[in-house]
């Protein structure tokens, strides 16, 4: 099963086997380092994007109520991530069921 | 410069033969270079929304009170970074735990 903002990329783990050629050490390496980099990449955007969502001004510490609402932000934007993952998913199923009985 | 690491004269500690290319040494350099790009895009990204949050029409110089907005930004900014960075591995460990 696809694990949350796994939106796929052309550094997916099981294209790392060419790269790093025959040495196993340097594809072991190459793929921790891709899975690492994408979670970064993932914290950079919902930073950025939660940052718009749930900070007033600045101030000398970050407060309980815009801490909960990081966190929400976060989680809600998984689940909108894994949400269209899934619904893709099942028009897609749905469209293919509509063309198999067209061909008939 | 960086031209030192490569090239056929360049041998690893181990005594290999002239030629070989340490992986090591490789991995480490791509490991720096990645905390390199991590760190410029954080600062990217920093300057852009405390540039919003801090700025309002420009002046002919940062005036006292942008000069302390934007560092109190910045601050907020790593905690909201970390808090993010904390949320989100929680998250993944929670789906791992689930599949």
């Amino acid at each position: 099963r696809e694990g949350p903002g796994d939106t796929g990329s052309a550094m997916d783990a099981p294209s790392a086997a060419g790269l790093g050629g025959a040495d196993p050490q340097l594809q072991r390496f190459i793929e921790v380092e891709t899975q690492k980099q994408r979670f970064q990449q993932l914290v950079h955007q919902m930073t950025e994007l939660c940052w718009e969502k749930c900070m007033d001004k600045p101030g000398p510490k970050l407060d309980s109520r815009a801490e909960t609402c990081f966190v929400n932000c976060v989680e809600r934007f998984i689940d909108t991530s894994q949400f269209i993952l899934n619904r893709l998913e099942q028009t897609q199923k749905s469209k293919s069921a509509f063309s198999e009985s067209l061909s008939d | 410069g960086m031209e030192s690491g490569f090239g056929s004269d360049f041998s690893s500690g181990g005594g290999g033969g002239g030629g070989k290319l340490d992986p090591g040494l490789i991995m480490e350099q791509v490991k720096v270079q990645i905390a390199v790009a991590n760190a410029q895009e954080l600062l990217q990204r920093m300057t852009d929304k405390c540039f919003r949050k801090c700025i309002g029409k420009p002046g002919g110089a940062l005036d006292n009170s942008e000069q302390k907005c934007i560092a109190m930004c910045m601050d907020r900014y790593m905690d909201s970074w970390n808090t993010v960075s904390r949320a989100y591995n929680s998250r993944l460990q929670r789906e791992r735990a689930n599949m």
